[in-house]
């Protein structure tokens, strides 16, 4: 325990301040997606991550976002279990047809109103894998999407970015 | 056990062949082209299974069997088959001992592509041998599972994505409906119950569906059934060009991309001939290590947290992010995607930052040691972690597995030690093992190697030669054919490359190691407690999306 509580207190804090969200690009997607979570949620946002044909690249780069130094929680962002806590659905994968039906579901199973993040190239436009007869090719070719998160994978900096700039429009 | 037995290359070789002789099974020699260093050797049909026999029990290891169908749309003008000769598939089977490998290869024609199954002798083939019959729609005679595996209601029975009359975008443009009656098996019995789990996990985690079988808390029987997240890999690599290759088995599985990308610029030049600069190959070596400690760091923080240790996931998951921002400064990628390329690598160090690397490996090593000596003995992991997922010598064995998993059940085999390819020729790769074959020693392998990837790291600095870091691949020759073997972090990585005659590629398949860990968790989760589960999953951390392709 000693051992422990030394190695905490010398490691320090590791979490850095937030990123700046001021670029116009993510400017216009914090937009599309305040819209929507202004009209559902206080600054607070629950995100079930579904995995549809990623090659798991993607999700390292979102556990990252746990991590101490981006610690997406101290937003008010935080990952949930059932698609019925959640208010969105975070997509990676150039959405394989065997996930097909899953995500639908998981989709379904949301309350509304709710939103949708593709992340990653494969997720906003088939990335490497692009159309065929394993994959869809995109998320919006199965359900509508509201922010798209470019990037093979996106950093967890491009996450953050795009959540927080959608997270921290001033409230209506 | 092998490892310890040092012997003349291939000097098994002869008994084997001696042994199908002997049984009047008709052998031929091939050109071994570009699978050197591996052997190959040809085979009639018939004897597919007696050649598994005869293997199996002489103590080869078998890493994996692939088919390989007539190609998609040859090239009209230089089609290299006789309009009179009948249209085949190709079967690889690919086996090792001693670190000397041997293709085993055979043809059965495409109108009946019957032969006898190998998976009676390695269980360990189950999945792949179904992975042949649902993508190619070759039938395994006597095969103890013959139902499909990979393909789920994405393609009709009776169909085969990897066949010239598959079209590429697919035959039913119509939503694909959820998988159903797959036969699982059922136990049954007083207090036995089913809990499935999947495809969508809890958490941010790739898709499979999972069927425990329980009675009260403990898992009688656990079956997987994969294939969720399949790409049709296989079949986008038909037609691309090398460094299209290159990128596509970069995205096998995005936690081992630079041993599938690696392994696969490996078959792709031994195919072509290409002479990789020597200062390419060690840089391929940094990277590669560089791999293995990002994910073994990363995985060792998540056992823990799986037994409600999440201080040492934190310390954990920071030194992996200082890891990966390294990544990002040094080499471009934080997860070192596309570094790796045909011919070579595509981002040099200078001299400073060979200096910083240093540094950073000796910063690695300081921070590492008080974390991996709390994991090692804190008793409130050792409660949880000793015993639990026991993974017995003789599954490891005949299930195929190699890496940690392996290592941590007795078995000893490391491609960097026993059939090193440059740069690890040049270096001494020891491979400790441990006997117990439980959660800890899987982490105590995994601690290891990342203490010896960090010294590696540092001979392949200093031995770092001076020169370009790329060479032009030559063009193959039509039919040019490359075998690819590295060890990722998870284990041994195959890749098998088949050039067409307009120099692009006709057939890609890649091997992850985790086609054979998937059934080594299957069996080490026996006996244990359901809520065990996760945590014995992470110390084997198989990968979905580089079984499913
Ligand atoms: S975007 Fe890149 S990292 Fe993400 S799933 Fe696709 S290939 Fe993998």
């Amino acid at each position: 325990m000693l051992r422990i509580l030394s190695q905490a207190l010398r490691t320090g804090l590791a979490t850095e301040p937030a990123p700046s969200t001021d670029d116009a690009e993510l400017a216009e997607i914090g937009v599309a997606l305040q819209r929507r979570i202004d009209a559902r949620v206080g600054r607070s946002l629950a995100l079930r991550q579904v995995d549809a044909g990623s090659c798991n690249g993607c999700e390292l780069e979102i556990h990252a976002l746990n991590n101490p130094y981006y610690d997406l929680e101290r937003f008010g962002v935080h990952f949930v279990a059932s698609p019925r806590h959640a208010d969105a659905l975070l997509v990676t994968g150039p959405i394989s047809r065997h996930m097909e039906a899953a995500l639908r579901r998981t989709w379904r199973a949301m309350p509304a109103p709710k939103w949708v993040i593709a992340a990653g190239d494969c997720a906003c436009n088939g990335g490497e894998f692009g159309c065929s007869y394993a994959c869809r090719g995109s998320v919006d070719q199965v359900l509508p999407v509201d922010v798209s998160v470019p990037g093979c994978p996106p950093t967890p900096l491009d996450f953050l970015r795009a959540l927080l700039a959608a997270l921290s429009m001033p409230e209506r | 056990m092998i490892d310890e037995i040092h012997m003349k290359p291939f000097d098994w070789l002869s008994e084997y062949r001696e042994r199908l002789d002997d049984e009047g099974r008709l052998v031929r020699d091939a050109d071994h082209q570009g699978l050197t260093p591996a052997r190959r050797l040809r085979l009639e049909a018939e004897d597919w299974g007696a050649a598994a026999r005869i293997a199996a029990a002489m103590g080869l290891r078998h890493a994996g069997v692939f088919a390989d169908p007539p190609d998609l749309a040859p090239p009209a003008q230089t089609s290299t088959l006789p309009d009179d000769e009948e249209p085949t598939i190709t079967l690889r089977a690919v086996l090792e001992q001693q670190g000397d490998y041997l293709v085993l290869e055979t043809q059965v024609p495409l109108a009946l592509p019957e032969l006898p199954s190998q998976t009676p002798w390695y269980p360990g083939l189950d999945r792949l041998e179904r992975h042949a019959q649902d993508l190619v729609g070759v039938r395994f005679t006597d095969h103890p599972h013959p139902h499909r595996w990979t393909r789920h209601q994405a393609w009709r029975e009776g169909r085969f994505p990897l066949r010239a009359d598959f079209p590429l975008a697919g035959e039913d443009q119509r939503r694909t409906q959820a998988d159903r009656d797959y036969p699982f098996e059922a136990l049954t019995g007083d207090g036995v119950y089913q809990i499935p789990v999947g495809p969508v996990h809890a958490g941010i985690i790739e898709p499979g569906h999972f069927r425990f079988h329980a009675e009260g808390e403990t898992v009688l029987q656990l079956e997987a059934r994969l294939g969720y997240v399949h790409k049709g890999i296989e079949r986008l690599a038909v037609g691309r060009d090398a460094v299209g290759l290159a990128r596509l088995a970069g995205r096998i599985s995005g936690d081992s991309t630079v041993a599938h990308t690696w392994a696969a610029c490996q078959a792709l030049e031994r195919a072509s001939g290409c002479e990789v600069p020597a200062r390419a190959l060690v840089l391929r070596g940094l990277l590669c290590e560089r791999e293995r400690v990002a994910n073994h760091i990363g995985d060792i923080g998540a056992i823990c947290n799986d037994v409600g240790m999440a201080f040492i996931h934190m310390q954990c998951a920071r030194l992996r992010e200082d890891w990966q921002r390294a990544s990002q400064a040094h080499f471009g990628h934080r997860l070192l995607m596309d570094r790796i390329i045909p011919g070579g690598v595509a981002v040099d160090l200078d001299a400073a930052a060979v200096a910083t690397l240093r540094a950073e490996h000796e910063a690695m090593r300081r921070a590492i040691a008080p974390i991996f000596a709390i994991v090692d003995e804190l008793p409130s992991l050792a409660d949880r972690l000793l015993t639990t997922g026991h993974l017995q010598t003789k599954d490891a064995r005949t299930l195929g597995c190699t890496g940690y998993v392996a290592k941590a059940s007795g078995l000893g085999f490391d491609l960097r030690r026993d059939a090193p390819y440059p740069p690890y020729d040049a270096l001494a790769v020891e491979v400790p093992v441990q006997q117990e074959g439980d959660v800890a020693a899987r982490v105590r392998m995994r601690m290891h190697e990342v203490r010896q990837s960090l010294n590696l790291m540092d001979e392949l600095l200093r031995r770092l030669p001076d020169g370009p870091i790329a060479a032009e691949l030559p063009a193959a020759s039509a039919g040019a054919i490359g075998l690819g073997l590295v060890e990722g972090w998870r284990g041994e990585v195959l890749a098998f490359v088949r050039f067409r005659n307009d120099g692009r590629i006709a057939r890609y398949f890649a091997r992850d190691p985790s086609w054979f860990t998937w059934p080594a968790l299957e069996r080490l989760i026996h006996g244990n407690i359901v809520p065990d589960f996760p945590v014995c999953n992470k110390s084997v951390n198989a990968s979905y999306s580089g079984q499913d392709l």
